[in-house]
């Protein structure tokens, strides 16, 4: 079944519908949670507020829309909320203008298979992007992580599509710039041209 | 196109949405620019790299009492309606 004839279905009172969607997408929902805040009570307690609230706010869901977006906007949401609660932030900080150059450039030694192999790199490739700023990080996991496309996840994080885009490079050019210095190998390095 | 001119459109590129008049300025760049292939095959790399990933399994005591709580909460909610 369709997420979409699901979605109806448990609308309608069929429990059984309503834990085919949990099962669908509690892997996902935990991942993203569990690489936002790198902490496996919090990811938990995210992951039960975010199904429980798609449960309460499931009368008022457009089925015509997608079900994983809607779900994915409020793990966003309450992962976030954690993260500010944690800082005593109160709200968003002043998007940068910049955006980092590449410094650090050289062919990586191995492939992206045969890195994600090896025992030691799980760690140092989940440090990588627990190091970046949360606002970055949500985007790269919903947008390349999770696949959602850049209008899916400005609609998930409430942001424009072109401030996604901005903090989409950022990620990627910042995780690019630690996993070469972690992978790539020295002796293939290149010098930036000058700017 | 300078390397810094690659960097703007870094994005559109690497996920296939660029003009293809631009994409062409871009791809001309690359030829003649070494470090901006390899910049692009590093980003390539680490998205896979991430992407590949599977997502992380729940806890089995999590997933049971994730369940049971949401099960006891729909039948509340049908209750409550009905």
């Amino acid at each position: 079944m369709t997420d979409t004839e699901l979605v109806r279905h448990a609308k309608a009172g069929d429990l059984a519908a309503f834990e085919e969607l949990v099962t669908r997408y509690e892997r996902r929902v935990f991942s993203l949670a569990h690489r936002m805040l790198d902490n496996q009570q919090d990811a938990e307690d995210v992951t039960q507020q975010s199904f429980l609230s798609a449960l309460e706010h499931l009368a008022g869901f457009r089925e015509e829309s997608s079900f994983y977006t809607w779900l994915m906007r409020i793990a966003s949401h309450a992962a976030l909320k954690v993260i500010r609660k944690r800082r005593g932030l109160p709200a968003e900080s002043l998007e940068e203008l910049s955006v980092p150059h590449p410094e650090f450039i050289a062919t990586w030694k191995e492939s992206p298979a045969k890195i994600a192999q090896q025992n030691e790199t799980g760690q140092l490739i989940e440090d990588a992007l627990a190091q970046l700023d949360e606002k970055h990080r949500l985007v790269f996991l919903l947008r390349d992580v999770e696949g959602l496309s850049v209008k899916e996840t400005a609609e998930a994080t409430g942001l424009s599509e072109a401030n996604v885009k901005v903090r989409l490079l950022r990620a990627r050019l910042q995780l690019r710039e630690r996993l070469t210095r972690l992978f790539g190998d020295p002796s293939t390095r290149l010098i930036p041209h000058a700017h | 196109m300078k390397c810094e001119d690659m960097l703007a459109l870094l994005n559109e590129y690497v996920d296939g949405d660029i003009d293809p008049a631009i994409c062409e300025e871009f791809e001309k760049h690359l030829a003649g620019c070494n470090p901006c292939q390899v910049v692009v095959d590093n980003i390539r790399k680490t998205i896979t790299l991430y992407k590949d990933g599977q997502p992380c399994k729940l806890p089995v005591e999590f997933r049971e009492r994730l369940h049971s709580i949401l099960r006891q909460k729909f039948q509340k909610n049908r209750r409550n309606t009905s």
